[in-house]
């Protein structure tokens, strides 16, 4: 089906790969479906693009590669929420932030978004507790991604 | 809104499905226990406000800020 997009127009899409996030997020309560967009290769953003609507889309970074250590607890109200059984079932992302000063970019740690990619259903977790930060500057960490992932191609 | 007082020990039930106690209280602080179905979301309002407000100021994100992101990145 073709969707509008924020940033790149019409869009064609896989209903399939449509997701489902029956909660909506906070501040869009009523946008209940999402798709992932990639953008071009090697980005480290991606898109969680509204599908009823042009607006909301969110640019989305996987918050393992600004921090290997990152490591998330999902609570037992998430799992059975979404249904998972298996970690191999989760994808995470963060949503980014980019500011008029793109060297504040910062991503959200402390509330990650969580799909169970078996069956497409979606939650963004609020970790009350997590010593994560919604603030999370990560534009040096992404430089060093991008620098790590050169030198392993040589 | 409804205000009412309760005292240590004492619960407030909100629909069929949801209990608040008073679990203690100590100087200004009350440390409260909530009994709730594992579909709704109990949080801290201050943190889920600012959740809140952090998407609105991602979903504002444009396009233009973003390549210029990308290209910082890049190099």
């Amino acid at each position: 089906m073709i969707i509008k997009t924020m940033h790149f127009g019409e869009v064609e899409i896989d209903e399939k790969s449509i997701l489902y996030f029956d909660e909506g997020l906070p501040g869009f309560d009523n946008i209940k479906k999402y798709v992932i967009l990639t953008g071009d290769e090697g980005m480290p953003f991606r898109w969680l693009q509204a599908v009823e609507e042009s607006y909301p889309a969110f640019a989305i970074v996987s918050p393992f590669e600004i921090n290997q250590n990152y490591e998330i607890d999902l609570d037992k109200a998430t799992e059975e929420y979404l249904q998972i059984k298996e970690p191999s079932e989760v994808a995470v992302y963060s949503i980014v932030v980019i500011p008029e000063d793109i060297t504040k970019m910062t991503a959200n740690l402390k509330a990650p978004l969580i799909i169970n990619t078996t069956n497409n259903k979606g939650k963004q977790m609020i970790m009350d507790n997590s010593p994560y930060q919604i603030k999370h500057y990560i534009l040096d960490e992404l430089i060093k991604a991008r620098e790590a992932q050169e030198q392993g191609g040589k | 809104m409804l205000v009412l007082t309760r005292k240590k020990g004492q619960s407030i039930v909100i629909g069929d499905d949801i209990e608040i106690t008073i679990a203690d209280v100590f100087g200004d602080q009350v440390r409260l226990g909530i009994k709730a179905p594992k579909d709704v979301p109990v949080h801290r309002k201050e943190v889920y406000l600012e959740i809140k407000e952090e998407n609105k100021k991602a979903a504002g994100t444009n396009i233009t800020s973003f390549e210029e992101a990308y290209k910082n990145i890049k190099k």
